[in-house]
């Protein structure tokens, strides 16, 4: 195979791919507005049924979490390895964190009947039923998104520590960056349209 | 080889841009507190578009990449934002 | 590695690498392999899809049961659309022409991502197998036409989810290759090769591209949320829970109307290829080529409700569609000029790829002309849902996407091959072939017109002579594509082997490469100084 580097291909490849993302997920908003302008009502209930706490913690510590994979690649362009490495650990955290908070939320909700298709949801009228599909479709989808980045996360870390990524090479960490700020990206919409309407 | 010399942001930068959007995010919650009718979807956003530039300009580093990645990114929304708004001359008149 | 065996002495077909046989293509990172990997899998499966298409046309030769009830008529109607729009002319030129030809066209060894490119075939390959088990599971081929309207789709007990879920995965074969070819083009032009100074078909590529980029995630999510309905009900598109089916319409159509700019872009570069090669003339108005191009890729995320003003939008939307339909139509006729004025005092060489970018103009110029009076508000209500869709089309699709193909096989085969076809042959497939295909699709303008509606395989009595010259049309047709397809299967393995670099008299860069180019296409990379058409005589 022919072997070329090109870091600045390789960053718009990656930017890319995140416009797809962004519009996978804007179309969903799309839905999302559709249905709200036609149930305004129906979707402030719904939302006042979602715990704003868990949801703002889930914000604040993505926002965090954004910032230390920043700082672990400012990390690897010092040539500091262990610091990028336990900024990446800290980011692995805080990501399988925000699963573990979207599992009690789901829970909950589980609890109350109001996944698709619960019994308790189906009465309580059209509105509330989109309100849920979409609110569980766009987090779902999300958390799937966190998932991946788990993966990323964990792959790039074992590359730092086979300096395979390091001070003259750390294209994939900038990408998988890039891929881990999109994630934040959706949250940061996602929170204030399914949490703040009250 | 790599080409350009890439530019480093440093650490102190990007605890500042966590603390802005911390700010954003309190002030998001703490606004919708208020009954604003309509406003309230329009502040909060404005709010998180405030924040995604943040993101987008230090964290994703659009700031100091090529006025390519600018462009791109931003025919990119507004061809999202066009498709929004022509998708509404249906429901917005039906 | 031995003399005789290395990257600049050997053509690409013979070139040994790390794999040996049957696995040295299908994990080559090679473009050009990759590229004949796709034109291989789509060959297999046009030919399936065409007999699908031959099997409901003599269904239809007559009014009544002629040879299967309605269900197995609206399986075959569905998985001839899955299989021609997802499997061939989405993926089209760009998976075959433009893997081969985009990195010699622009002076490079290869694509910005070539493991991507090997990828993008693999997760095709995937997408396509799961699609064919829906036609074998225990609930029966789906029924639902390829655009899986809600809410049938999701009411239907038949095989809906692997065909959406397999056409959702094809989706990411498309965006790969979008992606691939937009960094290929920013960053591996040849030095000296300005944006201005890139040939056209790689200039649709790239227009093309974008929207392989951003319309694919669309028809992504609307897949999934079908999925979504089927397994778990989340009421989007479900009427009885509050969702609308008409925004399934929507999400879908706004995926699959820049997916016709996908099919076709292409082509229209691989015609603005051929036509000055073989009229001996610089293309007419390149920048307004250009523009018209990007202006296409552009517009066309606007007009999608035309395939919906039946369905219940408001009046704005209606207003608003119609008249952006309207509006795309003209960067699309600003070509049709382009080439014909091209033509005009050229010295013109009468040859197989000249033959079908010719016919080309005149199929698609039917085409788009009968999209107006489907684009119009007034003309629509009466001849939505009618086999004047059909007809309208296939004539855009097939006529466009489907014999720019064909010329742009016909065109470049001598450089993929180092052999030649036969062009007797060749020529006289073409004429079998056009006769047939205006036999089979021009009748059904006026049965459209008429009343004949699309998708049923009844029909009332008053539609039968119609009917029988268009389903005669059809086997004549297919006659007409058997005899191409072998003669450039057999010319492909024993056809008349040639080494000359450029055998048409081109100007564009794989002209200048070996027949059959090396793996690594140059052995320097050219520095380019003039325009890519300059024809001095």
């Amino acid at each position: 195979m022919i072997e070329h580097r090109d870091d600045l291909g390789d960053k718009m490849g990656m930017w890319l791919f995140i416009f797809t993302e962004l519009l996978l997920f804007g179309m969903l908003f799309v839905v999302y507005a559709v249905y709200r302008s036609m149930h305004p009502e129906a979707f402030k209930l719904g939302g006042e049924e979602l715990d704003v706490a868990l949801g703002t913690l889930n914000t604040v510590i993505l926002l965090i979490s954004s910032m230390t994979v920043a700082m672990s690649i400012t990390a690897i362009q010092k040539g500091k390895k262990n610091l990028a490495l336990a900024l990446l650990s800290i980011t692995l955290f805080i990501a399988v964190i925000f699963l573990v908070n979207k599992y009690f939320e789901w829970g909950v909700k589980f609890e109350y009947g109001f996944q698709p298709g619960g019994a308790e949801l189906l009465e309580l009228g059209q509105g509330t039923i989109l309100f849920f599909g979409l609110y569980f479709m766009m987090t779902g989808i999300h958390a799937l998104h966190i998932l991946i980045g788990i993966g990323l996360f964990i792959y790039v870390i074992m590359k730092i520590n086979k300096d395979k990524i390091h001070q003259t090479d750390y294209v994939w960490l900038e990408n998988t960056g890039l891929y881990w700020h999109l994630v934040d990206l959706i949250w940061i919409f996602l929170f204030p349209l399914f949490y703040l309407i009250h | 080889m790599s080409e350009e010399k890439h530019h480093i942001v440093s650490f102190k930068t990007q605890f500042m841009v966590l603390l802005a959007l911390l700010l954003l995010t309190a002030i998001s919650v703490f606004i919708t507190r208020f009954e604003l009718g309509p406003f309230n979807t329009l502040a909060a956003m404005l709010v998180a578009g405030t924040k995604a530039a943040i993101v987008l300009a230090w964290f994703m580093h659009l700031k100091f990449e090529s006025r390519l990645f600018i462009v791109m990114v931003s025919a990119v929304v507004v061809l999202f934002l066009l498709v929004l708004f022509v998708t509404f001359f249906d429901y917005s008149y039906r | 590695m031995s003399e005789a065996n290395n990257a600049h002495n050997v053509s690409y077909l013979e070139y040994k690498g790390q794999y040996k046989g049957l696995f040295a293509w299908i994990f080559s990172t090679d473009h050009k392999r990759i590229g004949l990997l796709y034109l291989y899998t789509m060959l297999f499966f046009f030919s399936l899809a065409a007999i699908l298409g031959l099997l409901m046309k003599t269904q239809l030769i007559a009014p009544g049961y002629t040879i299967m009830g309605p269900q197995t008529y609206n399986s075959l109607f569905t998985l001839h659309g899955i299989i021609m729009i997802f499997i061939i002319v989405v993926p089209g030129l760009p998976a075959v022409f433009g893997n081969f030809f985009l990195p010699i066209m622009i002076g490079a060894k290869d694509v910005a991502f070539p493991r991507l490119n090997l990828l993008s075939w693999w997760v095709y390959i995937i997408g396509i197998l799961i699609v064919l088990t829906s036609q074998f599971l225990g609930d029966g081929p789906p029924d639902t036409g390829w655009t899986f309207y809600a809410p049938y789709s999701f009411r239907t007990p038949t095989n809906v989810l692997p065909a959406v879920f397999g056409a959702f995965v094809m989706g990411f074969s498309s965006i790969l290759t979008g992606i691939n070819f937009v960094v290929t083009i920013h960053r591996m032009r040849a030095p000296g090769m300005t944006w201005f100074k890139m040939p056209l078909f790689p200039w649709t590529l790239y227009g093309t591209a974008w929207i392989q980029i951003l319309a694919t995630p669309v028809i992504g999510i609307t897949l999934l949320l079908i999925v979504a309905e089927r397994l778990w009900g989340i009421g989007i598109f479900d009427p009885a829970l509050g969702g609308d089916p008409i925004l399934y319409q929507h999400l879908f159509w706004i995926y699959s109307h820049p997916a016709v700019y996908i099919m076709i872009l292409p082509g229209m570069g691989a015609i603005s290829e051929i036509i000055p090669v073989f009229s001996r003339k610089t293309i007419f108005g390149y920048k307004a080529i250009v523009l018209s191009t990007m202006a296409i890729a552009f517009v066309g995320y606007f007009v999608w409700g035309h395939h919906m003003f039946t369905s219940g939008m408001s009046g704005r939307a209606l207003f608003a569609f119609s008249f952006l339909t309207f509006i795309v139509a003209i960067p699309s006729a600003i070509k049709v000029f382009n080439w014909v004025s091209t033509m005009h005092k050229g010295s013109l060489n009468m040859q197989t790829p000249f033959y079908w970018a010719v016919s080309f103009i005149f199929v698609f110029m039917i085409g788009g002309l009968t999209g107006l009076v489907l684009g119009s508000l007034a003309t629509n209500v009466h001849v939505h849902d009618t086999h004047f869709v059909v007809a309208h089309f296939h004539f855009i699709v097939f006529g466009g996407t489907g014999y720019a193909f064909l010329a742009a096989l016909h065109y470049w085969f001598p450089k993929m091959y180092g052999r030649m076809y036969d062009s007797g042959w060749a020529n006289l497939g073409w004429g079998i072939f056009f006769t047939g295909f205006l036999t089979l699709y021009l009748p059904m303008f006026y049965l459209g017109y008429l009343g004949m509606p699309r998708r049923y395989y009844d029909y009332l009595p008053d539609f039968h002579g119609g009917n029988i010259i268009s389903s005669l049309g059809a086997w004549l047709m297919i006659s007409g594509i058997i005899i191409i397809f072998a003669n450039l299967i057999r010319s492909a393995r024993h056809g008349q082997k040639i080494t000359e670099k450029n055998p048409w008299g081109g100007k564009t860069l794989e002209w200048q490469v070996d027949t059959p180019p090396t793996l690594e296409n140059f052995d320097q990379i050219p520095t380019i100084t003039k325009g890519p058409y300059e024809f001095e005589d």
